[in-house]
C-alpha cells in the first residue's frame, strides 16, 4: 500500500509541475499540434486522477472532496457556456442577416473585421463582419471560414472548456492557466492546418496577420509556422 | 425587430403586420413578438389597446454588446466562440472602446 502511494504521488507531482512546464516549452508542439493536445489532455486526466488517487490512501474524504469539486466545476462551467452561448446566439439572430450562398453563415454589420463561431446545438452558426469581407480577398476568406469550420467540425469547444473548468476549480495553481493558454493555441493552429487544405500557407497568414492588424504579436506563432517552409 | 428599431413610436401588431411583406397573419405576428418580449428584447404596453410595442434597447445597444462579447478579451469569452483571431488585439480593443463610445 505505501508503495502504491508512493507511485501515485510521485506520478502526480511530475503531472502537476515538470512535465507540463516541459510541454507548454516544447518547440515540436507547433509543428504537431494534434499530438500536443493529446498529451495535454491526457496530462490534466491523468493528473487529476492520480492527485486524488494518492489523496485516497491518505484521506478518502478529501479525495472524494477534490473529486466532487472537479466534477462540480466542469457542470457549472459548461451551464453558464451554453447559457451565455444561447444569449448571445439571440442577439446574433436579431443583428445580422444569414449569407444565401453560404448555409451556417451569417454576416454582421461592423467595420471591426472580426469571423468567429458559435459551437452548439442542433447546429454552429459561424458569423462574418462585413468589415472583414471589405478587409479580405476570397481566397482569404475562404480560409478564414475552412478555419471556423474547422473548430467546429473538431468539437474545440468542448476541449476549451473542459480547461477552462480546471483553471477555475483550481486557480491557485499556476500549471491550469499555462494548460489553457496553451490549449487555445493548439486549436488555432488545428484549425489552420484544415485552412491549409483549402487555400496556400501564404494567403492563410495574410488573412491572419490582416485581421490581427497591429497587434501580430498575438499570432506571432501561427504566422511563423505557416511563413516557415 | 427592424420596424421597431425604426420607429419613432411604439407600434401595434396590426401596424407591424401592414409593414411587412408577404402580409402574414396577425397571430403569427402576435407569436413573434411574444416570443421576442419574452426574450427581453421588446416590451410591451399592457394599458392600452391593442397592445403596443417597443425596442427594449436600440439596436446599436444591442450591438455594442454583442460586439463586447466577440471583442472582449476575458478569457471567459474564448470557451463561448471561437474566434478567427484569438485574443482581442490592441485595433480591435481602441475600435471596441470607439463602438462602445468610451
Amino acid at each position: 500500500m505505501t508503495a502504491e502511494v508512493v507511485v501515485l504521488g510521485v506520478v502526480a507531482v511530475l503531472l502537476a509541475w515538470p512535465v507540463p512546464v516541459l510541454l507548454a516549452r516544447a518547440t515540436w508542439a507547433v509543428r504537431m499540434p494534434a499530438l500536443a493536445m493529446v498529451c495535454w489532455q491526457a496530462i490534466a486526466v491523468a493528473g487529476g486522477l492520480s492527485m486524488i488517487g494518492a489523496l485516497w490512501y491518505i484521506s478518502r474524504g478529501a479525495a472524494a472532496l477534490l473529486a466532487l469539486h472537479l466534477l462540480l466545476n466542469l457542470g457549472l462551467t459548461a451551464v453558464g457556456t451554453v447559457r451565455q452561448r444561447r444569449r448571445h446566439l439571440q442577439l446574433v439572430e436579431l443583428l445580422s442577416t444569414p449569407m444565401p450562398d453560404r448555409p451556417g453563415m451569417r454576416l454582421i454589420e461592423n467595420e471591426a473585421p472580426v469571423a468567429y463561431c458559435l459551437p452548439g446545438a442542433p447546429r454552429s452558426v459561424t458569423v462574418l463582419s462585413d468589415g472583414l469581407v471589405r478587409l479580405l480577398s476570397e481566397d482569404e476568406l475562404a480560409a478564414v471560414v475552412a478555419h471556423e469550420r474547422a473548430h467546429v467540425t473538431q468539437h474545440h469547444h468542448i476541449v476549451l472548456i473542459a480547461f477552462k473548468a480546471w483553471r477555475t476549480a483550481l486557480p491557485w495553481f499556476p500549471i491550469a492557466s499555462r494548460a489553457e493558454d496553451a490549449v487555445a493555441l493548439l486549436v488555432e493552429l488545428l484549425a489552420d492546418d484544415e485552412a491549409r487544405q483549402v487555400v496556400s500557407d501564404d494567403v492563410l497568414a495574410s488573412a491572419v496577420t490582416a485581421v490581427a492588424g497591429a497587434d501580430a504579436v498575438s499570432v506571432a506563432p501561427r504566422v511563423a509556422r505557416l511563413r516557415a517552409v | 425587430m427592424d420596424l421597431l428599431w425604426q420607429s419613432t413610436t411604439p407600434l401595434a401588431a396590426t401596424d407591424v403586420r401592414d409593414e411587412l411583406a408577404g402580409d402574414p397573419a396577425i397571430t403569427t405576428v402576435l407569436t413573434v413578438l411574444g416570443r421576442l418580449e419574452t426574450k427581453g428584447f421588446l416590451t410591451r404596453d399592457r394599458r392600452r389597446r391593442p397592445h403596443l410595442f417597443r425596442a427594449t434597447l436600440s439596436r446599436d445597444d444591442y450591438m455594442a454588446e454583442l460586439m463586447h462579447e466577440v471583442l472582449g478579451s476575458s478569457p471567459d469569452r474564448e470557451a463561448v466562440l471561437a474566434r478567427f483571431i484569438g485574443r482581442a488585439s490592441k485595433t480591435e480593443a481602441d475600435h471596441l472602446r470607439k463602438l462602445l463610445g468610451a
